[in-house]
């Protein structure tokens, strides 16, 4: 029996008097890849931005077994947890050297710069581009560049917002193929993707989210197989 | 059925508590004592600039310091006339409403087209250097300034006393302020209300957002110029220091602590503020034991505290416990003419080629497709396939890099969103953009912007009632059609996201449009709202109505729609009935996403 | 035209290039401030003010009001933060919070009390003026505008005028109405030529490059300079990196304050400085930042520069008019930057 390292119950998040999210409630396993799929509008940005606690919300999220009640962003990146956005949020008008070096910020330690090699290591091509503005990457380096800031910090549960989006189907690959590497190196991962038959093929487990309550979960080989899934997407 | 509107029982009190307060007003001159006769001339003036300063920074969302120096321009043009040419204050008044009207219009011209912070910082320069031109110039008497400024005379009575004065200020305010509320209960004052939000929606339902700003601008400088003619002739001499940028900054916080969204709330900030002065004028000076302008200091943290603690102003706090005044429907004598439709079948939109391309990136290139009238076509593709860019491409609000847009025989490749609003598209958002703090009869009204003519003028002397009273009924009748009827005198706050997507249809509706573009109108419904959305697109289709729907949704387009066009990474991926493209290989793949499996392989 | 007499222009221009120096340290505070905190910190030229007028009154051997101003800040923004340390629960850290600010407190007034008598040595006096005025920017930034951190840039600068204004209606309660010219650090002249500077006048400009150059290196090679850029261009993103926009702004006006300080005590020599003066040189640092978009720091020091050059050049040949020439000047830059700025449709992904 694993321990979750997250645990989500009962969380509703409201956008003045509309509720995005009415009682998600869900376990992310220490260890696990876990992916939340589902059609836009469904709440999955607002459900990893509720975690991260960008988005203030109801209802109880417990990390490590601790509750997150009133902590604030900046502390939940210093105990571990990493959010990738959607809209990656890099910081363009920098360098990429810059903009992983910063993922470090909230580490105590200088030990970061082996971190940095590693990266490095990982993700060849921003080795070379490692004095190019963010801003002038491609889609997919800047995937990476934003996967990489947020590996800087060393985090014990990554969040990954549609780390697919816009990207070309070859590059998703290597992308997914990356997110599963990161956890045989013990990172937990919270994958959050439209593009659910990828997403549940690297995954330990899967969330399906309706109009911000979740509809079907389950292992996530169970769930690629079932029928609802490919109607709920493609129309019945 | 309409509701009735529920205000008409409750308006007798208000109507009681407005003649009261009419009443106090017109006794106050003759009541109080003469030093506060005199102040309260001076806060009726002051509430007269902060009107104008509501209708520009509170209702339209342009912050200005310089409301002081367009005063100063009043004032100074009244004074040069009478006391160098000997004109009659009378004669006077239009000549310096014209002159600071021309030197408004001017400005404006130069500084409306500037962005959020940029305009209020300009309006600080100006009003330094407007400051600076009074005092250097020798004719207008330098820094001394001008003496001798004649009384006005009302039928042979010349007012010199503050008592008879204030009568005259009295009528004054009353009239500006009436002009502004009926300015904001029409249709213009609709159109103001929506630009403050960003000129999204006000340039789709054809305002023009840069001519409004500098009509209200103007009309805000007139105001002021008003109140300097006033000022001028009751203090009978001018200098520069009431119309620097100290005064404009004191201007802007009467209308922020009073409350910038209330014509009642700068009446309510003008008499506070100068109230504390006067107050503190007497306190202060012996508190620190030493002569200086110290009331600023308080001023100052007040504001700060309004701003933090209570940012809409004092008048809001006030208003709550004030019983709420509903909208009147007018009858109905006219009705809008509607627009002649195209036969069903003949071709409507063409999008040739359409590229566009953000600096490295193309968003969309090279699609092509068709829309004839009396069809539903549903644009459709997974999230960042283009389609919102391809919409706003149609819509005027970014166009395209190359390629050619038809509507209605037209080429609108390069026409702006207002212009191919009034050739018959109409549109939703697909993050909603209604006005919380509006009724949904008031935001639906805001459709019918371009069937409507009455500009500022008519508005604020209330003559476009039979017009209003057509867009009233018009929008009541299309708020029926989409089922939201019982509730338009509600606000549109109370609505639950899908009512308010369903009210931004009707708003759409009341434009009577030839072609309505949706975008993501099923976004982040639920399943009980999305049916009451087919049902509702439905019923439309069948009425006629040609509609192009952008959506991500599936299981809503493939029951409603005659036709699909499938977009994927800004290109169309396919194109025909439901069931064709529901058939195709790459559209599955595109909406399920990659196989994993296959890497195997590779 | 007499300005270009040789005998004349080259004081003009070293004037100019002088105040020019002390408006583009104002201008890179300016946009500093607003790429960080979205501010437009029209009071920046109040710490100048005070900066000159606080050393002045040291000069005199007198307390200066700034201390009161900062013991009454630190109770304030001790107790907000206490407040609402209590509020989340924590309320050991909330009491040693209003410890740690009562010792510091203690702290400043005891050593201020001490060393303002002694009339001690100008380079002293200096540093004591630059501890006194430089903890105004944390201290403001906690009290008037973190509890506004949401709010939009037309409110923060509304607030912003609010501030000026309570500044200088203290600055008056604290200096009096009088103007305080400050000593030269260096008497004497340089003449290179036909030009003759005075070592005060090179010491303005060295001391301005000098700390531009801080700026530089702080901003490219440090952490928490490159947190502030990250901060400037992207807030959520740098959130998400575990930098606190709150602590972002402490050190920035923490920055703003001490440029603006310095700025005080480097022209404090040369310019009568009363307590209304702030407005206007802020506003001619405010020119030049504008030159410079709010964002670029190399134009709004380039722009700046030029308004002091226009500004020496106006005030001998059209003395009366150069607060409107340098005024007027603003619109077209205004117009120019609006137009040029990419205006970015607010809706749609």
């Amino acid at each position: 029996m694993t321990s979750n390292l997250l645990e989500v119950r009962d969380l509703h998040t409201r956008y003045g008097r509309v509720e995005a999210l009415s009682g998600v409630s869900l376990d992310v396993p220490a260890g696990h890849i876990v992916s939340v799929i589902g059609a836009n509008g469904a709440g999955k940005t607002t459900l990893m931005n509720s975690v991260m606690g960008i988005l203030p919300s109801t209802g109880e999220l417990l990390y490590e077994g601790q509750p997150l009640r009133g902590v604030p962003l900046e502390t939940r990146v210093a105990r571990g947890i990493s959010l990738v956005p959607e809209r990656r949020d890099l910081f363009a008008s920098m360098s990429v050297a810059d903009n992983l070096t910063l993922g470090a910020y909230s580490r105590r330690q200088q030990k970061w710069r082996g971190d940095l090699d590693h990266v490095y290591e990982r993700f060849p091509r921003l080795l070379e581009r490692r004095k190019q503005l963010a801003g002038t990457l491609s889609g997919g380096e800047q995937q990476m560049l934003a996967i990489g800031r947020a590996l800087m910090g060393k985090p014990r549960l990554l969040l990954l917002d549609e780390p697919s989006l816009g990207l070309a189907p070859l590059i998703v690959r290597d992308i997914l193929r990356i997110i599963k590497t990161l956890q045989s190196e013990g990172v937990t991962v919270l994958l959050v993707e439209q593009n659910a038959r990828a997403s549940l093929a690297i995954s330990d487990s899967g969330y399906v989210l309706e109009t911000g309550e979740v509809k079907l979960s389950g292992p996530a080989r169970e769930l690629a197989q079932n029928p609802e899934l490919t109607a709920s997407y493609l129309g019945g | 059925m309409t509701a009735p509107p529920p205000s008409n029982n409750r308006f007798p009190f208000r109507l009681g508590l407005s003649v009261a307060a009419v009443l106090i007003a017109l006794s106050l001159p003759l009541l109080l004592p003469l030093f506060q006769v005199t102040l309260l001339v001076n806060i009726l003036i002051f509430a007269i600039v902060v009107t104008g300063l509501v209708l520009l920074t509170g209702i339209l969302g342009l912050t200005s310091f310089g409301q002081a120096a367009f005063m100063g321009v009043g004032a100074y043009a009244t004074a040069v006339m009478t006391t160098q040419l000997g004109w009659n204050p009378w004669l006077s008044l239009p000549v310096s409403l014209l002159v600071t009207g021309l030197i408004a219009w001017f400005l404006g011209l130069l500084t409306l087209r500037m962005q959020g912070h940029y305009l209020p910082l300009a309006t600080i320069a100006w009003g330094i250097s407007l400051f600076y031109v009074f005092g250097n110039t020798p004719a207008l008497g330098g820094f001394t300034g001008l003496t001798d400024i004649p009384p006005i005379s009302v039928f042979g009575l010349e007012l010199t006393s503050p008592r008879t004065f204030a009568y005259l200020a009295l009528v004054c305010l009353g009239l500006v302020a009436l002009g502004a509320q009926f300015l904001l209960s029409s249709r213009t004052g609709r159109a103001m209300r929506a630009l403050r939000g960003g000129p999204l929606v006000a340039e789709a339902f054809g305002v023009s957002a840069f001519g409004l700003r500098v009509q209200v601008f103007v009309l805000a400088a007139l105001m002021a110029a008003l109140a300097g003619w006033l000022y001028a002739h009751s203090q009978r001499f001018v200098n520069p220091t009431p119309f620097g940028l100290q005064a404009g900054i004191e201007y802007l916080f009467m209308a922020v602590v009073g409350g910038s969204q209330h014509v009642w709330g700068g009446l309510l900030g003008a008499g506070l503020i100068t109230q504390i002065r006067e107050q503190l004028r007497d306190i202060l000076p012996g508190l620190l034991g030493q002569q200086g302008n110290f009331e600023v200091i308080v001023f100052g943290a007040l504001v700060i505290l309004v701003l933090q603690f209570a940012r809409q102003g004092l008048w809001p706090l006030l208003e709550r416990l004030l019983p709420q005044e509903g909208i009147r429907i007018l009858p109905e004598r006219e009705k809008l003419v509607p627009r002649s439709k195209p036969a069903p079948g003949t071709p409507l939109l063409s999008v040739q080629n359409a590229v566009k391309q953000f600096g490295g990136l193309r968003a969309v290139g090279d699609v092509s497709f068709d829309l004839n009238a009396g069809e539903i076509l549903g644009l459709i593709g997974p999230n960042g396939a283009g389609k919102s860019t391809m919409f706003n491409l149609i819509t005027g609000v970014n166009p395209a890099t190359s390629g050619q847009v038809t509507f209605m025989g037209q080429d609108i490749s390069r026409r702006s969103a207002g212009q191919i609003h009034r050739l018959g598209l109409s549109r939703t958002f697909q993050h909603v953009k209604v006005l919380p703090d509006l009724t949904l009869l008031e935001n639906t009204m805001m459709g019918g912007y371009a069937r409507g003519k009455a500009g500022i003028i008519r508005s604020l002397l209330h003559l476009e009632r039979g017009e209003e009273a057509a867009l009233q009924h018009e929008a009541l009748r299309q708020l029926e059609r989409v089922g939201l009827g019982a509730g338009a005198f509600t606000l549109a706050g109370n609505l639950a996201l899908g009512q308010q997507r369903v009210l931004e249809i009707a708003r759409a509706l009341v434009a009577d449009p030839t072609l309505l573009l949706l975008d993501e109108p099923a976004a982040g419904l639920r399943y009980g709202e999305k049916v009451e959305l087919v049902t509702l697109l439905k019923k439309l289709r069948d009425e006629g109505v040609t509609i192009l729907l952008v959506e991500h949704d599936m299981d809503l387009v493939m029951g409603l729609v005659d036709r699909l066009v499938v977009m994927n990474y800004g290109e169309k991926l396919a194109e025909g009935s439901p069931q064709q493209v529901r058939e195709n290989a790459d559209v599955r793949e595109a909406y399920l996403g990659v196989d994993m499996e296959e890497e195997g392989a590779a | 035209m007499q300005i270009f007499d040789p005998t004349i222009f080259p004081i003009l221009a070293a004037d100019g290039l002088t105040n020019g120096a002390v408006y583009a340290l104002l201008a890179l505070a300016l946009v500093l401030v607003f790429a960080v905190t979205r501010v437009i910190f029209i009071p920046q030229g109040e710490f100048v003010v005070f900066g000159t007028l606080t050393l002045a009154s040291l000069q005199l051997g007198r307390t200066p009001g700034t201390l009161w101003l900062v013991l009454v800040l630190l109770g304030i923004a001790a107790a907000m933060e206490a407040f609402s340390l209590v509020r989340s629960g924590q309320t050991r850290r909330g009491l040693l919070t209003v410890g740690i600010a009562a010792l510091l407190g203690i702290g400043i007034w005891a050593l201020t009390g001490w060393l303002a008598p002694l009339k001690a040595p100008l380079w002293v006096q200096v540093i004591l003026t630059l501890g006194l005025v430089a903890p105004l920017g944390p201290l403001l930034y906690r009290v008037v505008y973190q509890p506004l951190q949401n709010a939009t840039v037309l409110v923060l600068l509304i607030a912003s005028v609010a501030l000026h204004l309570v500044l200088t209606g203290l600055a008056l309660v604290f200096f009096g109405p009088e103007g305080s010219r400050t000593p030269a650090f260096f008497e004497g002249n340089l003449t290179l030529g036909q030009v003759t500077l005075s070592w005060q006048s090179i010491l303005v400009i060295v001391a301005s490059a000098a700390l531009m150059l801080g700026l530089y290196l702080f901003f490219e090679r440090t952490m928490p300079g490159k947190a502030l850029r990250a901060t400037a261009v992207n807030r959520l993103g740098a959130r998400l990196v575990g930098i606190s926009p709150s602590s972002a702004g402490m050190l920035t006006f923490t920055l703003a304050a001490l440029i603006g300080a310095l700025g005080g005590v480097l022209i404090g020599p040369s310019v009568a400085v009363t307590y209304d003066s702030g407005f206007l040189i802020g506003l001619k640092g405010f020119v030049g930042a504008i030159i410079g978009g709010l964002v670029s720091y190399p134009l709004a020091a380039g722009g700046a520069i030029l308004v002091g050059l226009i500004e020496s050049f106006a005030s001998f040949s059209l003395s009366a008019w150069k607060e409107v020439i340098v005024f007027t000047l603003i619109l077209p830059v205004l117009l120019w930057r609006s137009l040029t700025t990419r205006h970015i449709p607010e809706d749609e992904e």
